[in-house]
């Protein structure tokens, strides 16, 4: 096959998403959904309505963001003295323990992850609508990225869980999750289901649509 | 031609037509670096093992404490799920509950189905609800957070340490070791050897 024939044929085929079994289209429509004759799921030639549903959830995990990092994940109080870590202060005390290591890994996954993805989502978004074909490869990375990065935001969420656990049976000391641990639970989970709605393969239609043109 | 087989790369969408890969290849697409085929050499006994460590793992690290603490005489232990009830008697409901279903509901989904799909595929016989199952085990895998629990306990130890005696459980030397094999399990499954073999005939 030559090239244009190549990218005809693959026009017409789609790819399941659950088992990855390639899939000839009804030829014509685009939004036509057939089934896959594997394994039953609906195949669509792209994720549907990605670029909506990423900005939608990639805008909402940006305001949540704000407060997560302003009002206070847990609250200590000890004899009478009570004091309140955001996450960054949270960071900042492994710090002043000594623990660079740890204070690192806290601080790149609870500040800076969050923040990245957000940014690299909505680079890639972006670059999509206008057409970009600006190293489609390396977006591509970049998109990989983002979605293996994610979960590790959950340190301090899981930090708080265990510190309640072990110090809210004792009467001299007791631990209150605050209110920037609901925020900040939500905003991981946003900005996983946002890295997860995003089609890298829009990255590619692009591209490919303006070196045609060209 | 029969030798070779269509794959649509999945982060690009390119056309490829991929050759039978020999035990531990695996195939890259051209264009943006992908993977698109795999071949690990005794993927389904191998995963299958990796499995049944898992859950003997995960059941040690669920039933004893992970973290005991000694203040002023008195002994605070912790488990999962007394960090998860702890949250839940605070009324905050929504992080106890994500916190339950990263690490505890989506570890052992992903274990039981893992075992569920290929424990009769092991022995060549296709049961009814493989295909959900493995659909869902695919959805599940990606919110099972252990890793980054074993990073939080250690967080809680060093911020402890300062106000108590902090002894480590058995349970941390099972987390310990669940991790690296919950990761090993989703590096020896091969998606598309399961999905040939559990799809139907079309």
């Amino acid at each position: 096959m030559s090239e244009p024939e190549k990218a005809l044929a693959a026009r017409s085929l789609a790819s399941c998403h659950d088992c990855a079994l390639v899939v000839r289209l009804p030829a014509g429509r685009a939004h036509v959904a057939a089934r896959c004759p594997r394994c039953g799921a609906k195949v669509h030639r792209r994720k549907v309505d990605s670029l909506a549903r990423t900005w939608a959830l990639v805008i909402t995990a940006a305001m949540l963001y704000v407060p997560a990092n302003i009002y206070p994940v847990m609250t200590v109080t000890s004899l009478g003295k009570s004091q309140s870590d955001t996450i960054m202060s949270g960071a900042i005390y492994l710090l002043q323990h000594g623990m660079w290591p740890l204070a690192l890994v806290v601080f790149v996954a609870s500040v800076l992850v969050p923040l990245l993805k957000l940014a690299a989502l909505s680079g890639l978004l972006i670059s999509v609508q206008r057409g970009s074909s600006w190293r489609p490869r390396d977006r591509t990375r970049l998109y990989r990225i983002t979605e293996v990065v994610g979960p590790w935001s959950m340190v301090d969420i899981y930090v708080v869980t265990i510190l309640m656990a072990l110090v809210s049976l004792g009467q001299l000391a007791s631990i209150e999750a605050g209110l920037g641990a609901v925020f900040f639970a939500g905003v991981v989970i946003l900005t996983l289901l946002a890295a997860e709605s995003f089609d890298p393969r829009l990255i590619w239609d692009r591209a490919e649509a303006s070196h045609a043109r060209s | 031609m029969s030798a070779r087989k269509l794959i649509l790369c999945h982060d690009c969408d390119l056309l490829n037509r991929v050759a039978e890969l020999p035990s531990g290849a695996s195939a890259l697409c051209p264009r943006c670096g992908g993977l698109l085929d795999r071949r690990v050499p005794n993927s389904i006994d191998r995963t299958l093992a990796l499995t049944l460590a898992g859950l003997v793992l995960f059941l040690v690290a669920n039933a004893f404490p992970f973290l005991a603490m000694k203040m002023q005489g008195q002994v605070t232990d912790t488990t999962l799920a007394s960090g998860v009830r702890a949250l839940y008697a605070h009324d905050e409901r929504f992080v106890g509950s994500l916190v339950l279903f990263t690490t505890i509901v989506a570890p052992l989904l992903q274990l039981l189905l893992l075992l569920s799909v290929l424990a009769p595929l092991r022995f060549g016989r296709r049961v009814p609800g493989m295909i959900p199952m493995f659909r869902l085990l695919r959805r599940v895998e990606s919110w099972s957070m252990m890793e980054v629990f074993l990073i939080g306990i250690l967080v809680s130890l060093v911020k402890l340490a300062d106000m108590a005696q902090i002894v480590p459980g058995i349970a941390i030397w099972s987390f310990a070791l669940l991790i690296p094999v919950l990761v090993a399990a989703k590096a020896s499954l091969d998606p598309h050897l399961v999905w040939e073999r559990i799809g139907r005939r079309a």
